[in-house]
């Protein structure tokens, strides 16, 4: 101990030009952390907030009680979805690179998240996402060309010209409208899930942010009611390590983990290895069932790594080692699933080449429909007199007097 | 009919949209068993449950958050914020999600919750019991803002805003609750009983949001005003015998231009008066609508008459508050002025 109180200025384990170090990060062997039944009490589970569930281990087997015995038909299935996120990010990257559209933020890594999760939850559960769970629309039913005609804010654009490109909604498919404020779904998804169990339905909500954002108010306002009122809902920190260039100890990770952030509040926590899709599953599902059943929230940390940039305006050979991803411990989620398929005998790398090659062209196929719609400089291009509609309910006449100037000014 | 005062009008509001809408739920501090600090939402909890009038933690972000997300799974939510002075720990939910989820999802998610929250001075509530902050509000394009001055309009108007699918924050003037303020802390309180607006129906019925209201006809000067302000500008023009048209205000936004224009058009002068301070406060807007809609029939500069632009200082309170000096001082500069 110093003799004069002085400030802790968090430092990550390695800056660009340095070997990356995770030694940092505490891992548990696959299957060693056990799985209590679904109406455990906090305080006799609260390990499980500082350990690590994992199932698939260093050589693609699956172990320990949490594996969730997924038939090799739906881990197909998982890993093609993953597959089709990571393709589609290539691809949406490469056309904000070359400028046909103003933004994008890419999954790469962390795709075993929304996939996973996505899989675990029922249809009728309402998810508010975070930017990086476009795998959540994906697997939910939004057609990709509708993802492309949002980044490209054309004629075909859900939002109208109204949002950033990755911001996406969809009602149909209960995932909630992206906001660009951070963690401010936290609250709604309480929200929601409150109003869930006072209407009597059996319909949980789940909800996403990063390391980052568990500093934001708005996390811990969340965490509150849900443990207060005993919501029915799942609280998903993804600790992607990285929020643009602060590590995540500027949130908070170097004393504990994330997981445990709720504790105090009797909340159970689960840090889970959040590249291991069945361990990702597997956490989901018992929290679901938890919460369904009348146990209240649950926080899962998901440990991952933000295998890209934070987004298209962003550099992170600025501030991290450029190899930092490949020493990640906990590897990349597609790579290890599909190695656990081919390990037992269900995938191989051509049928993998294949599927990547398929997916590609269902991915450049709806970038050409997509296109049809408009682009930045090509028409059709969206009406902008729209802009005027859906601020209320219905358009009060200052708006509508605004709309007619706009108008006039515009055809002059 | 019967007799209520502003908290009773808004109690029996509330009461009635939760009796016709099972969607319709209460929470805030204190609300629940307690019946709120200022009693609105006293016995409502005995009446419709604990899953409906929910106590809430200190927390207004939540409170807000939460309602937001009650709004999206379809109910109707209506959040207390105990004094407008908390709000802030709110802002960001109000401003960049309740008042743009409609805008940013093209209509496919909204949450039509309804913040109630008591504004306004004159209660000896110091600096962090005593604002009026409605223009920040109604700088926010997607909410509407109101400010009932009388429990008539309370009652109706909230009514209107629950059932509104438009989010509204809805400012109660606390000095007012108990009965109408002449803006004379020295006189003997008056209740709402001798007020023809105390008179309140029972049942369901709505004051229209967006509309302003005429609350007192006269042809020498236009005052434009809402809350509290309301009753001291009727004093004040009545003590100096001046032929006033007093305009409620009432739904600060969108605001009723036409109404507030018609008269000022009328009378030629125009005086707007508010509690809250006056630099950008929403006398600013008022007086830009009226001098682009009434400027060649305007016969002296549009007057305002604000707080100053300083905290509310709880020992200066009278010194701070926009009383019936300042508005006399107002309407006779303005009266002067052929």
């Amino acid at each position: 101990m110093n003799k004069k109180s002085r400030l802790h200025i968090p430092h990550p384990a390695a800056r660009p030009g340095e070997e990356p170090d995770f030694s940092y990060l505490d891992l548990s062997p696959a299957g060693s952390v056990d799985k209590p039944s679904i109406d455990a009490r906090t305080r006799d589970i609260e390990h499980l907030s500082s350990g690590l569930v994992r199932v698939l281990d260093d050589d693609h087997e699956a172990k320990g009680p949490w594996d969730p015995n997924l038939d090799p038909g739906k881990l197909q299935i998982a890993l093609r979805w993953m597959l089709l996120n990571r393709v589609f990010d290539k691809r949406m990257w490469q056309i904000q690179r070359q400028g046909r559209i103003s933004f994008y933020m890419e999954a790469a890594g962390e795709e075993a998240v929304s996939i996973a999760q996505g899989m675990a939850l029922r249809p009728g559960d309402m998810c508010f996402p975070s930017y990086r769970n476009q795998g959540l629309y994906m697997y939910r039913g939004v057609k990709l060309v509708d993802m492309m005609c949002q980044c490209l804010s054309n004629t075909g654009d859900m939002c109208k010209g109204r949002q950033l490109p990755i911001m996406y909604h969809s009602a149909k498919a209960n995932v909630f409208s992206i906001s660009g404020n951070l963690g401010t779904q936290y609250p709604h998804a309480v929200g929601w899930a409150m109003a869930s169990a006072i209407k009597g339905e059996d319909h949980i909500a789940a909800s996403w942010l990063g390391d980052g954002a568990t500093a934001e108010a708005d996390f811990h306002h969340a965490l509150t009611f849900a443990a207060v009122y005993q919501a029915p809902v799942i609280l998903n920190v993804v600790n992607n390590q990285w929020a643009i260039s602060t590590f995540q100890g500027f949130a908070g990770g170097e004393r504990r983990p994330f997981a445990a952030r709720g504790i105090g509040l009797g909340i159970p926590g689960i840090r889970v290895d959040g590249n291991d899709l069945l361990a990702v599953y597997s956490v989901t599902l018992w929290a679901a069932d938890r919460a369904r059943r009348g146990g209240g929230p649950t926080l899962i940390e998901l440990v991952t790594y933000r295998g890209g940039a934070h987004s298209t305006s962003d550099d992170p050979t600025k501030y991290r080692p450029k190899d930092e991803w490949s020493a990640f411990p906990l590897g990349d989620p597609i790579e290890r699933l599909k190695q656990h398929l081919v390990a037992t005998g269900h995938w191989s790398d051509e049928k993998h080449d294949k599927l990547e090659e398929e997916l590609k062209a269902e991915v450049l196929a709806a970038w050409k429909e997509a296109q049809q719609f408009g682009t930045m400089t090509e028409g059709p291009f969206l009406d902008p007199s729209t802009m005027f509609d859906d601020v209320y309910a219905e358009v009060p006449k200052h708006l509508e007097s605004q709309r007619r100037r706009m108008i006039e000014v515009e055809s002059t | 009919m019967a007799q209520m005062n502003m908290i009773e009008a808004i109690r029996s509001a509330l009461d009635v949209v939760m009796d016709r809408d099972p969607n319709v739920i209460v929470l805030g501090e204190d609300v629940g068993y307690f019946g709120g600090v200022f009693r609105c939402t006293d016995g409502l909890q005995r009446k419709y449950g604990e899953h409906r009038v929910i106590d809430a933690p200190i927390a207004e972000g939540g409170i807000v958050g939460a309602a937001i997300g009650m709004g999206v799974n379809g109910l109707r939510p209506v959040a207390e914020i105990q004094f407008a002075d908390y709000i802030y720990p709110g802002f960001d939910q109000i401003v960049s999600e309740l008042a743009r989820l409609r805008y940013r999802s093209c209509g496919e998610f909204f949450s039509p919750v309804t913040i109630r929250t008591p504004c306004g001075g004159g209660i000896r509530g110091g600096q962090t019991h005593s604002q009026s902050p409605e223009a920040i509000f109604a700088h926010v394009s997607g909410i509407r803002t109101v400010m009932p001055s009388n429990p008539y309009d309370a009652k109706g108007l909230l009514i209107s805003s629950v059932e509104s699918d438009d989010p509204v924050v809805f400012f109660e003037p606390k000095r007012i609750y108990n009965g109408p303020f002449d803006g004379d802390p020295e006189k003997p309180a008056v209740s709402w009983a001798s007020h023809p607006k105390g008179e309140v129906p029972e049942g369901h019925y709505t004051v229209p949001l967006g509309t302003a209201d005429v609350v007192q006809t006269g042809e020498e000067l236009t005052i434009i005003t809402y809350g509290t302000l309301v009753h001291v500008a009727q004093a004040a023009a009545a003590e100096i015998g001046v032929d006033a048209e007093v305009v409620d205000v009432r739904s600060i936004s969108p605001l009723d231009t036409k109404t507030l224009a018609d008269s000022v058009n009328k009378t030629g002068r125009c005086l707007i008066a508010h509690e809250a301070t006056r630099f950008s406060g929403f006398g600013a807007e008022i007086a830009a609508r009226i001098q682009k809609e009434c400027f060649w029939n305007l016969e002296a500069p549009i007057g305002r008459i604000a707080g100053w632009d300083t905290p509310y200082p709880h020992a200066f309170e009278w010194q701070y508050f926009p009383g019936k000096k300042r508005l006399i001082a107002g309407i006779r500069s303005m009266m002067e002025l052929a």
